[in-house]
């Protein structure tokens, strides 16, 4: 190769990159466009809103700092809100886990109707929330309700369920075990499938071959990523729900069912004070945030192990 | 053989408390509101008056148009979604690019932020264009999928190069390479994900809760709670012939494709 045709192969590879590079941005464009657009920036707004006394309507807002923050620790609302989510995901995560985890097993060891089974549990993770905590609320229903007239007729006490201060949280978190449970034996049989069967075969050599023993030996062990995963997966879920609470109760009887995506979403698009909802946004994410990365770290090491 | 039966028994006990709330719907739908306030448990209905419940259902309150609406936004979000998503994994996964890294990492951080956390400034944004209280304002803060670039670039990246490159010595170019050799190969992919888009936005009641004010662009959430407070508490079977309208196209569509739906909403645990 003589040296005069060293600039046009430095030229052509300069601009084959280029070119490489325009078609590059060419397919990823729309989607940086939107990601920008509606992720990005809303974040950064939210972040710089979060500092403000903004109310929508109002003429005028300056920076306030923390204030909206200091507010948000000492109010009553916020509390509870933050009480109650707490309260729910702790009922709903650990119990449907648990319910899950036995189903997957039970699938799993059933020799016919694998899959009816596997279906009829997931139906209710498939269908509209909404709807299905309208049929709920009938079911529960104080007077007319199927599950108020049976304890009637076994003689005991009727249940207020949704409409009493007492029980609504309860009540609002057995649907959510209802709803979440198909989704955790669905995730856990995916596991359970990944469990080579000479561990078990091994396992029977050493004389654990039956039911329990076979489960805690081996069996849940083996499942651990999996379920740390899962477990993670179901409080994330639980700490956003939202579709009961706002279809039922709205927050009620007395704010005993209020929950934070509910009070983020009154004092935001109810009542429009933006500055503290930006607020209130800003504490929720973060709490999400700081689950996701412990999710991440276990997704990460599953990956690594397995 | 004990233990077989008690599993059986464990199992048989916990399909009727899944199932119960959707027999519960269906046996309501059919009976007479007299049965009804009655109080009885019988699932079979005792005369064929309740099978009126769901032409009333029907005229009182139109809920074919929210499940037109329905599919509508779904169909909107997931043709822009695969649309904005396909290129965009590809050319993360296959080509050199300054900057890839940055489009990946934006990957990233969408999978982090849930639409709860962006809502404020995108309602905002949407009142400032005029845009709120229509079909685009449902659709448009979704078309982005961080999501959906993830898992196609989990996919694409398993394609060998051979086959790409082999398409372009035939003479493709790269824009040709993502429309006929990579997109026909995500089709799985693709059926997985979609499943998982159209049931999340199919059942999302927040964000059509924020942005809509007119009845007829209600989505099918929106539209059931429009339906049970119009009905004003008494008229349960009509509710309940509701709730099964409402549910039936998603419930049906599980029913057709159960081993595809467990696997699209099971690739959703990924996001959270």
């Amino acid at each position: 190769m003589t040296l005069a045709f060293a600039p046009t192969l430095v030229r052509r590879r300069t601009l084959a990159r280029v070119g490489a590079s325009l078609i590059g941005w060419a397919m990823t464009l729309p989607f940086v466009a939107g990601m920008v657009l509606f992720l990005v920036l809303p974040c950064i707004a939210v972040l710089g809103m979060a500092f403000t006394d903004w109310s929508l309507g109002a003429r005028e807002f300056g920076f306030v700092g923390f204030q909206n923050f200091e507010v948000l620790f000492g109010d009553r609302t916020f509390r509870q809100s933050l009480g109650n989510t707490l309260i729910f995901a702790a009922i709903v995560t650990p119990v449907s886990v648990a319910i899950g985890l036995w189903l997957a097993v039970l699938v799993e060891a059933s020799v016919r109707g694998r899959a009816f089974f596997r279906s009829a549990l997931f139906l209710p993770v498939v269908s509209t929330t909404v709807a299905m905590a309208i049929v709920w609320e009938f079911l529960l229903h104080p007077t007319l309700g199927p599950v108020n007239t049976l304890f009637a007729a076994l003689g005991l006490p009727r249940q207020g369920f949704l409409a009493d201060a007492d029980t609504v949280l309860v009540t609002l978190a057995m649907i959510g075990i209802w709803e979440n449970a198909g989704y955790v034996m669905v995730l856990t049989l995916a596991g359970l499938k990944s469990i080579p069967s000479d561990l078990y075969d091994a396992g029977a050599i050493d004389g654990v071959d039956e039911g329990w023993s076979r489960f805690w030996a081996i069996t849940f062990p083996m499942l651990g990523p999996t379920m740390v995963f899962v477990v993670i997966v179901s409080l994330l879920r639980s700490l956003r729900t939202f579709d009961t609470v706002a279809a039922l109760t709205q927050g009620g009887p007395r704010g005993s069912s209020e929950v934070l995506l509910w009070t983020i979403y009154e004092e935001g698009f109810m009542f429009f004070r933006v500055g503290y909802a930006a607020a209130l946004t800003v504490v929720f994410v973060v709490l999400l945030l700081v689950i996701t990365f412990v999710k991440f770290r276990v997704l990460d090491r599953a990956v690594h192990y397995g | 053989m004990m233990g077989h039966t008690v599993r059986l028994a464990v199992l048989a006990v916990f399909v009727a408390l899944s199932l119960g709330p959707f027999i519960y719907m269906l046996a309501f739908s059919v009976k007479s509101a007299s049965e009804i306030f009655s109080g009885s448990l019988g699932l079979l209905p005792q005369s064929t008056e309740g099978l009126l419940n769901y032409p009333r259902a029907l005229a009182a309150e139109p809920l074919l148009r929210y499940l037109l609406n329905g599919a509508i936004v779904c169909a909107g979000i997931l043709i822009f979604q695969l649309l904005f998503a396909i290129p965009c994994a590809y050319a993360v996964a296959k080509l050199r690019f300054a900057g890839r890294s940055v489009v990946f990492g934006l990957v990233l951080f969408g999978l982090l932020i849930p639409i709860q956390a962006t809502a404020l400034p995108i309602y905002l944004g949407l009142a400032g264009v005029g845009l709120l209280d229509t079909y685009t304002s449902l659709i448009v803060p979704f078309v982005a999928s961080a999501f959906g670039v993830f898992l196609f670039r989990q996919f694409i990246k398993t394609i060998p190069d051979e086959l790409l490159d082999s398409a372009r010595l035939d003479g493709c170019n790269e824009f040709s390479v993502v429309l006929r050799v990579v997109a026909p190969l995500t089709l799985p992919t693709a059926t997985a994900f979609g499943i998982f888009s159209v049931v999340s936005h199919w059942n999302d009641l927040f964000w059509p809760l924020i942005v809509l004010r007119s009845p007829e662009l209600n989505t099918p959430p929106l539209g059931i709670l429009a339906f049970r407070s119009a009905e004003a508490g008494d008229r349960y079977g009509e509710l309940m012939a509701g709730t099964v309208i409402i549910t039936a196209p998603l419930v049906v569509a599980f029913l057709v494709a159960q081993r595809r739906f467990v696997e699209g909403l099971s690739l959703g645990a990924l996001k959270g």
